[in-house]
């Protein structure tokens, strides 16, 4: 029941709020039904739930860590939402919490679903919900953002259900496309489609999550649409789409194809990794360089599931980390971008004395990023490169080092630029809303923490969630 | 396999043919059109025994894919007033070419795909080849409103091969792909109409604004 709830609740409300006409109501809509999701996750920690469905809506440990970040990050950018729209004109309204609440419902959706072709159906849904948002601005700029992100997300997502169909058809036992039936009867399933199976969502997946080289989307979209949309796309929509290269190879390990498969993530990883480094030198837009930022660490995440060793591990670690720093650094952008009215290196300066909350975040956020000590995302990535080592690829561990300082030094040359240098012409300290800073700030703390200490609770459900994806954890 | 349900599908073959053929936009929506009800027809031929869930298969495919959608992307051309796909990246005598390799492809790949289901001798290599065609369509033409087409096309090869684990699929997912794709594809048509008036042209082309 409570599974049914967790995505029947935000698509009611979502067109509640297309409905409604009066503007504090929707709101309303938007951060009630936050806070029930958040409760609502915050309950299946504490107990199992059931599976609903005939089992096609299940909690598994992966799954539920995708649901809370999603639920989390979602809690923060509702609350977000209030403060943006009273400052951005009020056109928005009415399809921005609309499109926002039903990106919250298909990605509850793909986070349970254990039916695989169920699940395409909710990760082709949380694409649509979030193209009216990324067209927010209604000029070419944004048209042209919107149209690739469109087309390449659904031809990549069209691919997948390509996938999904090969799937069933490697199928030889069991209840077709559910992940338990897919996972116990693995040795059945036949390999060259299996094989075949895995490739097509792989790419196809790997196409929403921003995997070189199929990211071209994703600066672009990145780039024009509002900050926080942004945000939840790189913290999480992303994390949905590798939920579903997370699960194939799941299915594909269980099948006895680790051989075939950790190969092609470690390339994807690498070759992520490279694109991020090469477009990040000389990008002087920080929501572009956060677009490449997010295809470097989408390079982590499948790079540590090739890997094998600690590296699932890493890997479960990362995606928490990536998905709250993701969530910092876009809002705090979208600080800068709603008092300055740019994301550049040449308009955006000064932030740190227009806007002190949001420089000293955004100079934390970048250490964050970047995966320096001592937050979390410094443990995760060092946890991967940890399994590179002790997995015998000591290239490769070398090459991502070299890779992540070149990342670092992109980084950091622009937004450093941003904090620090002076701007034109003096401008005046912008008091900034309590909504808009809040949860940036509670997002880095939990970064912080995870970085120095990671609860036994989620230490287990990490454990449990690695284990499927290779072999145990440290 | 029946006789009847080999015929659709080599139509659909020819209806790719059409899509790559011809120069009208109207053309190029009406063979789509044709295309959609040669797929709504093609579950009822391959499976005749008039369950609840292949009628329902066919019912939704055929409102989708021969009525609702054409009638929209007919509906967007009329009102960008664009009637030619002028000057496409790849000739259409030279795409025509392109497809009939596709075809030649797809019979070879499907011949070392070891699906189970007898029912497969023509329909996996006519899914793989409409799939190939949609992506020549997308990829070569600079209408944005051919790209669409392209696209539809691509979810048609699709739809294809997911026939061939059509009672392995529970009947509420496919429809809720099709609502998915229909949904896509009437977003992706309004965008259509917004680059029209932001750029008075349908032309792809023209996006090129964002790059690094």
């Amino acid at each position: 029941m409570i599974l049914l709830l967790l995505f029947l609740v935000p698509a009611g409300t979502a067109a509640a709020a297309y409905l409604v006409r009066q503007v504090p109501v929707r709101l309303g809509f938007l951060v009630g039904t936050a806070l029930v999701h958040c409760l609502l996750v915050a309950g299946l920690w504490l107990t199992p739930a059931a599976p609903a469905l005939g089992g096609w809506l299940a909690v598994d440990p992966l799954g539920l860590l995708v649901l809370s970040l999603v639920s989390i990050l979602f809690l923060v950018i509702a609350v977000y939402t209030v403060g943006f729209l009273r400052t951005e004109p009020p056109r928005g309204g009415r399809v921005f919490v609309t499109g926002l609440l039903a990106f919250l419902a298909a990605a509850s959706l793909v986070a349970l679903s254990h039916h695989l072709a169920l699940m395409w159906v909710g990760m082709e849904t949380t694409t649509l919900a979030l193209a009216p948002l990324v067209y927010h601005r209604h000029d070419r700029r944004s048209l042209e953002a919107v149209w690739k992100y469109l087309l390449l997300s659904s031809v990549g997502i069209a691919l997948a259900l390509l996938g999904t169909f090969f799937l069933a058809a490697a199928q030889t036992s069991g209840h077709p496309l559910l992940l338990e039936d897919l996972i116990s009867g693995g040795t059945n399933l036949q390999p060259a489609l299996l094989r075949t199976a895995f490739i097509f969502l792989l790419v196809g997946y790997g196409t929403k999550m921003g995997l070189a080289p199929l990211h071209a989307w994703k600066p672009d979209t990145y780039g024009e649409a509002p900050s926080l949309v942004a945000g939840l796309m790189a913290g999480g929509l992303t994390s949905c789409a590798f939920l579903g290269v997370a699960r194939i190879t799941e299915v594909s390990m269980a099948a006895g194809q680790g051989e075939f498969v950790r190969p092609l993530l470690i390339a994807f990883g690498v070759v992520s990794l490279v694109v991020a480094a090469a477009f990040m030198i000389g990008q002087s837009d920080m929501k572009r360089l956060l677009a490449y930022s997010s295809v470097e660490h989408m390079g982590l995440l499948v790079l540590g599931l090739g890997l094998g060793g600690a590296g699932p591990y890493g890997t479960v670690l990362h995606l928490v980390n990536n998905a709250l720093t993701k969530g910092v650094m876009f809002l705090v952008v979208g600080n800068v971008v709603l008092v300055t009215g740019s994301a550049t290196s040449v308009g955006a300066r000064g932030v740190l004395r227009r806007l002190p909350v949001s420089g000293v975040l955004l100079l934390l956020g970048l250490f964050a990023v970047t995966g320096s000590p001592p937050f979390g995302l410094f443990l995760s990535e060092f946890t991967i490169l940890n399994a590179a080592i002790s997995e015998g690829y000591p290239l490769i561990a070398l090459t991502v080092v070299l890779l992540l300082a070149i990342i670092f030094v992109g980084m950091a040359a622009v937004i450093l630029e941003v904090v620090y240098a002076p701007a034109e012409a003096p401008a005046p300290v912008t008091r900034e809303s309590l909504l808009l800073v809040g949860g940036p700030v509670l997002l880095l703390l939990a970064v912080l923490v995870l970085g120095l200490y990671v609860p036994p609770t989620l230490h287990r459900v990490l454990v449990d969630a690695a284990r499927g994806l290779g072999v145990a954890a440290p | 396999m029946s006789g009847l349900s080999e015929l659709l599908l080599l139509c659909v073959v020819l209806t790719n043919f059409w899509v790559l053929g011809t120069t009208r936009l109207s053309s190029t929506i009406r063979a789509t059109a044709i295309q959609g009800g040669l797929l709504a027809a093609l579950p009822i031929a391959m499976h005749p025994g008039w369950s609840l869930h292949i009628l329902g298969l066919a019912g939704g495919t055929f409102l989708v894919k021969a009525v609702l959608l054409p009638a929209f992307l007919s509906w967007a051309i009329r009102e960008a007033a664009v009637r030619r796909e002028i000057e496409p990246l790849i000739g259409f005598s030279a795409s025509l070419a392109l497809g009939a390799a596709a075809v030649a492809l797809s019979f070879g790949i499907a011949q070392r795909i070891p699906l189970a289901e007898e029912a497969t001798a023509l329909l996996i290599p006519v899914a793989l080849s409409t799939v190939i065609v949609g992506l020549l369509v997308l990829t070569t033409r600079n209408k944005a409103l051919s790209q669409v087409v392209g696209y539809l096309v691509l979810e048609n090869g699709i739809y294809v091969f997911g026939l061939s684990q059509a009672e392995r699929v529970p009947f509420l997912v496919e429809l809720g792909v099709l609502l998915d794709i229909f949904v896509g594809i009437f977003i992706m048509g309004i965008v259509v109409f917004h680059i029209n008036r932001a750029f008075d042209s349908l032309d792809s082309t023209r996006l090129s604004e964002l790059k690094d």
